[in-house]
């Protein structure tokens, strides 16, 4: 085959990509209180600024806990895309100061992807943030952006915890403040710091019957005051307790059963346990992040231009150890939890073969993998939740790990003996919301994308059949199937 | 040679499956990889298992069916493919691959529209037809990395990671050591499949070994209803379904890359992403509404023909090096059999694989990576 080489690689990304479709001195993500401020502050400093958020998110998204843990139990109400819109205005007057002090703000629009040039990718023609609303996606340039993402409710299982009912504190909050939309009565709340008492006071003021907290420490965790109005409303407190079981029926939990024997009647299990940093799109981009157990998780350890803010820049440090907090309820629960216990819902991995890191059920376990486990993965190196995901496929569903990767994480640190700190934070990945393929789809792509798209790497000898080397095929070969890289 | 030692450098399927045809030959092998099994391409791409371009296609149509017995753990193996084509064109090409392969005695089928829809009932009736390959297939590239590690420590193999190889010792016209940074592991000889960092390692032992580094995306959608054929391209891009369900699907351009010292970085990936939705929405529009729950990407290393290369040096003389050159999913089962047969024997047993010596590119110009434009963007 004569091969004349132009210099130029057709098939090559360089040049293909599209321009965004509009830029910003800033893009605010996250349009709560911090993200807000941050706007209108970029606002009076002369900054054209875009502030984006995704609420209202869909209801099928909801549905997939998506962000928050809403646990199934909101009402109707949240299937009207316009009384939502109406709601979250009402809840928060200042986007209106926003929009006046010249903001340009999107409701109901995801950021699921954040995207610049460094090491390992140059062929961006400027970086960008990835935008989608309910019709379609686009990309938007930047010169800073502001992570004002908050933070995402930790999951916890829970013998029967995989049924309606079972939500997060911030989907709960979300649902009563902002919504009016909560599906439930009577609720327990697992936890005794202050994010649980928070919401506990917050269902009462919302005329809900709060049937009992539960704490899995020997004593109270959270501020003295809260947890005084709680005593005083008549609220049960169970320390040194956690669910042992639970019924339930078609509409979901029904009651539970503590560890010492307790039952208590609820159809709401809200897990308020702790709050974790939303940095799926630092994560993403490959941006720096660090553990810091009084913040909350892992947070981003900010970088020039791209400044997080808010609860997504960690929790309010009041010097209380979420991370072992938190350890303590999952080694609660993996005394408890029977093995065959889920513990991720999307793709049904119970205890038992995440622990044995065992394939899901529509694979053979012949007898060689059933003699593998943790352990034996342990033998091989240090736990890597990203490794186990793969094998036991914990963390791959719709849900993205929501439910699962902290608790998995938590687990992985338990049952390896290692400090939380030495489990690598399990990778997220773009896009950090789950999109239609039509919604993601770029349909109105640059001619040069077409033009420069071949199957793999257009190099016309890489598949040319052995036999045919050296005859007349070779040359039909590279003129039927490839175009333009070599002359 | 049995009972002696070989230091395999790289854990990718490459080495791994190399280090799984020694120890069943009664081979003592020692894998080292600078992070986990796999983490590089050989856990990152589509699976696809039809490479009727390759001296190895026999070997690896004759063993992927196999490979779950042989190995003693699932690789999620499944036989044949089907190429869609979505216009008058992409037609008449696969037509044109149609009739080689016929030509070759690989079974195909052409298909018409309502028989692409009887068997990936995700496409819908825009497209033009399909080519059905009774041959190849697709794997789950984790799992298969998987099997192959434990394939071999069941064999008594040994795997290190978190090992990165640093150099190499040498003596006599031989390497009789492989080192990392806290340990020299004797050998009698050695395997170098390291993916894109190759050159830096032959580089130690004076070889030159021409190749170029490049990113290539995927994506992935959540489950969608099993199809009765779930290796389904075209439309230029490529892709499996899952045996949960998932599309997971990748194709277009790359982005040629310089890999430094600690190895090619492969993340984070890029919107491509939207590209290749576009273009899944396309093939499988009965798919469209479908959530893609990730992207990622992965760098694989391209020799100046894109074939791989698989040769035993003649010095120093113990050495066999292995790059795939992007295409080393589908062949790992076969180039593990090659790379055993010349480390034992100095010779390919089931194939003639002259096509794949590192001596074709002997006076190669310097400058051969700037005449084709493999060079990363500046
Ligand atoms: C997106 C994508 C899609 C693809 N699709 C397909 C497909 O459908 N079919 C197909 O057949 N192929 C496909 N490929 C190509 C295929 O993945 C690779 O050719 C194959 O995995 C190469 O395997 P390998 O073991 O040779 O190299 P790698 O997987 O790169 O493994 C090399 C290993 O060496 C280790 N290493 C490197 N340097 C050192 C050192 N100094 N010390 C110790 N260890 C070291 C690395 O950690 C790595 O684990 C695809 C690739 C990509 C990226």
């Amino acid at each position: 085959m004569d091969l004349n080489f132009t210099g130029i690689d057709v098939c090559a990304v360089n040049g293909t990509r599209s321009a965004p479709e509009a830029k910003y001195d800033l893009v605010v993500i996250g349009a709560g209180p911090s993200g807000i401020t941050a706007a209108i502050e970029g606002a009076a400093s002369g900054a054209s600024v875009l502030l984006v958020d995704e609420n209202p998110v869909s209801g099928a998204l909801m549905g997939n806990d998506t962000p928050l843990y809403f646990g199934g139990r909101m009402t109707a109400a949240t299937q009207n895309k316009d009384r939502m819109l109406e709601a979250i205005f009402m809840s928060m007057p200042d986007l209106e100061k926003a929009m006046e002090a010249g903001v340009e703000l999107l409701l109901g629009t995801t950021a699921w992807g954040v995207y610049r040039n460094g090491p390992g990718v140059q062929s961006l023609p400027e970086q960008v943030v990835g935008l989608a609303d309910a019709e379609r996606s686009w990309l938007v340039g930047f010169d800073r952006i502001v992570l004002a993402t908050g933070a995402r409710d930790l999951a916890i299982a829970f013998p029967g915890w995989n049924q309606p009912g079972v939500m997060g504190a911030a989907a709960l909050q979300m649902l009563l403040s902002r919504y009016g939309a909560f599906s439930g009565r009577r609720i327990v709340v697992l936890g005794t710091h202050d994010l649980a008492l928070e919401t506990a006071l917050l269902a009462l003021e919302h005329g809900l019957d709060v049937a009992a907290l539960v704490e899995v420490r020997d004593a109270p965790q959270g501020d003295a005051a809260l947890l005084e109005k709680i005593t005083a409303a008549g609220i049960p407190t169970y320390y040194g307790q956690s669910i042992a079981a639970s019924k339930g029926g078609l509409d979901g939990i029904e009651s539970i059963t503590l560890t010492d024997g307790t039952n208590i009647a609820c159809d709401t299990v809200c897990v308020a346990i702790g709050l974790v940093p939303s940095i799926e799109l630092v994560d993403a981009m490959h941006g720096p992040r660090a553990l810091n157990a009084a913040r909350g998780g892992y947070i981003p350890a900010g970088e020039p231009n791209v400044t997080a803010v808010g609860l997504c820049a960690g929790l309010p440090d009041t010097g209380f150890d979420h991370v072992a907090y938190r350890m303590d309820w999952v080694r609660a629960a993996l005394r408890v939890n029977a093995p065959d216990t889920i513990i991720c819902q999307c793709e049904e991995v119970t205890l038992a073969d995440l622990i044995g890191i065992q394939p899901p059920n529509y694979l053979p376990r012949p007898a060689a993998l059933q003699a593998r486990s943790l352990g034996t993965l342990l033998d091989d190196g240090p736990a890597n939740p990203d490794q186990i995901k793969r094998l036991t496929r914990s963390g791959m569903g719709v849900c993205q790990g929501r439910r699962c990767r902290d608790q998995v994480a938590m687990m992985l640190a338990i049952e390896s003996d290692k400090p939380f700190g030495t489990i690598p934070l399990a990778t997220h990945r773009a896009p950090v919301r789950p999109l239609p393929l039509k919604i993601l789809a770029e349909w109105d792509e640059p001619a040069g994308m077409d033009a420069a798209w071949d199957v793999w790497f257009g190099i016309p000898t890489q598949w040319v059949p052995v036999e045919d080397i050296g005859t007349p095929y070779q040359d039909e070969h590279r003129e039927m199937l490839y175009t333009g890289m070599y002359t | 040679m049995s009972g002696s030692d070989v230091v395999i450098v790289g854990g990718g399927v490459t080495g791994l499956s190399a280090g799984w045809w020694l120890a069943k030959s009664g081979v003592k092998v020692t894998v080292l990889d600078k992070f986990i099994v796999g983490w590089e391409a050989s856990g990152r791409n589509g699976g696809g298992a039809s490479h009727y371009s390759s001296p190895l296609f026999e070997e690896e149509q004759r063993l992927w069916p196999q490979m779950d017995e042989l190995l003693g753990y699932p690789t999620e193996h499944q036989k044949g493919r089907i190429l869609i084509a979505m216009t008058e064109r992409q037609w008449d090409q696969y037509r044109f691959i149609a009739e080689r392969h016929t030509r070759l005695n690989h079974p195909v089928e052409l298909l018409d529209v309502k028989q692409v829809q009887e068997a990936v009932p995700l496409a819908g009736d825009n497209c033009f037809g399909g080519v059905h390959y009774k041959f190849g297939g697709h794997a789950n590239p984790q799992r298969t990395v998987q099997a192959y590690a434990w394939a071999l420590q069941d064999l008594g193999g040994k795997i290190i990671q978190h090992s990165p190889v640093t150099g190499f010792e040498t003596a006599g016209g031989k390497v009789t050591g492989v080192k990392t940074a806290n340990a020299t592991y004797g050998c009698d000889a050695v395997v170098v499949a390291a993916g894109p960092q190759i050159p830096q390692l032959m580089a130690q032992l004076g070889v030159d070994v021409p190749l170029a580094a490049a990113r290539a995306e995927m994506i992935i959608t959540e489950p969608a209803p099993m199809m009765p054929l779930g290796g389904v391209d075209g439309h230029k891009i490529y892709g499996r379904q899952t045996l949960r369900g998932n599309l997971a699907y990748g194709g277009g351009p790359h982005e040629w890359l310089d890999v430094d010292a600690n190895g090619p970085a492969a993340r984070p990936s890029t919107p491509l992403a939207r590209n290749l939705a576009k273009r899944l929405a396309e093939l499988l529009p009965k798919a469209a509404h479908l959530n893609v729950i990730r992207s990622w990407a992965g760098v694989i290393e391209n020799s100046p023909d894109g074939r791989p290369i698989i040769d035993r040096l003649n010095s120093p003389d113990n050495v066999v090096v292995a790059s795939m050159s992007s295409v080393g999913f589908g062949l790992s089962p076969a180039s593990g059999h090659a790379i055993r047969d010349l480390v034992i024997d100095g010779a390919c047993s089931f194939s003639n694989i002259d096509l794949l010596k590192l001596s074709r590119f002997d006076g190669l110009e310097k400058d051969w990576r700037e005449k084709r434009g493999w060079m990363p963007i500046a």
